[in-house]
């Protein structure tokens, strides 16, 4: 059996609850992996060896034993997930400018894949609790050419922002207006205006759901889908 | 055999995408077909699903021809009630971000049971949503069916205007109803003028990112609707999914679909086949054009990140 440790840096638990929102799918989940590690749901004090560590949170380079944590995984894990927009991506973590009790030191905030080789980013705030079940589904069935996305995502760029859709979405003459960003975006930033997206930076958080969701940018292949979600999976 | 598994017929997968039929077909009510495109299926369709409680709630586009600012500019809406459906009849021919409001129906309005008409690229988005939904909490089991459109091409609201207004010399406001059919695209008034042009003199207004989509019939809907292949005032519909086939199935028996075999009219499939071949290879040699540029493929734009 997978033997998983759930691992709680600089983040809320909202990833966490995100998970456990897949409601009695998530006992299925937990049929199928061994969970050695998390702090929120057993009394386990020390990362042990594992086969993945699916990480929320950032990193905070003030914190010690919190850099140390993500140092170590690399050697505990042998698949690490950067789950949710702060380990992915940065997230809001990226508008941390310190001076906050309880903690005023703590300023310095980057995500997980920054610090260490990641295999896989899921960004999202949180990740849709059915992304993180088709994610961990896949993973354990061990179909990771269809977590593709993921891999190149934790691999690529750290940093994404409402912006992308401009730059590489816009810019690059692809995007044919389906609303797909505005509805993914979990702070209503984005609205369509004359068939494009339009950002409000003031509301963006930078988890980059737009970006992943956005058909043009990342496409999954046909096949996946027939089989995954026209195959009667889903209805 | 039901009526409609008889006259189904199956053509080229590789052009029109897997399917288990064929075949053409018009709305049997008056009301729908008063103000609907071409044969009032998606109307239909939307009308009996929240009728009989198989949809909570259908996303379609509706524009108001009399708007002061932008007549004819269509909006993304959340239909719950049957009798709203029909405000929404006809095509549009600009954008409309349909799955915009995709989340809003589940999260919002509370739909269970979600139907949605889109063009090949919206439902391409909304199965991308089914299967990887990063910020699409709790919409993937939502969706109960989708409908595509067959589409060529979109146009910008600006490029359209110029069209109808410059080049056919109509008021946006003044227009009825637009059309692309037999080469040309056409513009009904309210006085019951009839304008058109060539179909070429359309091009120079086309989105430019249409022109990266292979995609002609919604490849991924579970039916899709269009008037090419079939006579005036009929649709050619593509099933293919077992959920669509028995809803259809249904709307036949109760007699709210008239149908025939798509072999049986003219122009026929074969011309959804021509047209389906023709866009992937001018859209294909667009893609390559554009690599040889440095511009990334769509659907792979993070592997240049």
């Amino acid at each position: 059996m997978v033997r998983l440790a759930y691992v709680q840096l600089a983040g809320c638990c909202g990833c966490l609850v995100s998970l456990a929102d897949t409601y009695e799918r998530l006992l299925d989940i937990l049929d199928e992996v061994e969970l050695v590690y998390c702090q929120t749901l057993m009394d386990e004090r020390e990362i042990p060896e594992c086969d993945v560590a699916v990480v929320e949170g950032a990193v905070c380079l003030n914190h010690e034993e919190c850099v140390e944590v993500a140092r170590g995984l690399e050697e505990k894990a042998d698949t690490i997930v950067a789950l949710g927009a702060c380990a992915a991506t940065g997230n809001f973590m990226r508008y941390s400018r310190g001076n906050e009790q309880s903690a005023p030191t703590h300023e310095a905030f980057v995500p997980l894949t920054e610090v260490v080789d990641v295999d896989y980013a899921i960004p999202g705030c949180p990740p849709a609790p059915e992304a993180i079940e088709r994610f961990l589904t896949l993973l354990l069935e061990g179909k990771t050419d269809l977590l593709e996305p993921f891999a190149k995502l934790a691999e690529g760029k750290t940093e994404y922002c409402g912006c992308d859709l401009m730059y590489h979405v816009v810019n690059k003459n692809m995007c044919m207006g389906c609303g797909t960003c505005a509805a993914a975006c979990p702070t209503r930033a984005i609205e369509i205006v004359d068939g494009r997206p339009v950002v409000n930076e003031d509301r963006c958080i930078k988890c980059g759901a737009c970006f992943t969701q956005c058909p043009r940018t990342i496409w999954p292949g046909d096949d996946a889908i027939k089989e995954l979600v026209m195959g009667g999976e889903e209805e | 055999m039901s009526e409609l598994k008889e006259i189904m017929v199956k053509g080229d997968e590789g052009l029109l995408g897997e399917h288990l039929g064929v075949f053409t077909a018009r709305s049997t009510e008056r009301r729908i077909l008063r103000v609907t495109q071409d044969g009032g299926i998606v109307s239909s369709i939307m009308v009996y699903g929240l009728e009989e409680g198989k949809f909570d709630g259908v996303i379609a586009a509706v524009a108001d021809p009399d708007d002061p600012e932008e007549p004819w500019k269509p909006r993304p809406v959340v239909i719950t009630d049957p009798d709203e459906v029909l405000e929404a009849a006809g095509t549009k021919y600009t954008y409309c971000p349909n799955v915009s409001v995709l989340k809003e129906a589940v999260r919002s309005h509370g739909c269970e049971r979600v139907a949605m008409v889109g063009t090949p690229c919206q439902v391409r988005a909304v199965r991308k949503a089914q299967l990887l939904p990063v910020g699409m909490r709790h919409v993937p089991d939502k969706i109960e069916l989708l409908i595509g459109i067959i589409c060529m091409e979109n146009f910008p609201y600006e490029g359209l205007k110029t069209m109808v207004e410059q080049l056919c010399g109509v008021w946006m406001r003044e227009v009825a109803k637009m059309d692309i059919g037999k080469g040309k695209f056409w513009v009904y008034t309210d006085d019951g003028e009839v304008k058109s042009i060539p179909i070429d003199e359309t091009h120079p207004f086309e989105g430019e990112p249409c022109h990266v989509c292979t995609d002609y019939c919604a490849e991924l809907s579970d039916l899709t609707a269009g008037s090419v292949g079939s006579p005036d005032g009929w649709s050619t519909v593509i099933v293919r999914t077992e959920k669509a086939l028995e809803l259809l199935e249904e709307m036949v028996e109760q007699g709210l679909l008239e149908v025939k075999s798509i072999e049986e009219v003219k122009p026929g499939l074969g011309l959804v086949e021509k047209l389906a071949q023709a866009k992937k290879n001018k859209n294909q040699k667009e893609i390559e054009e554009r690599k040889e540029l440095g511009l990334p493929e769509p659907g792979k734009v993070h592997e240049q990140l």
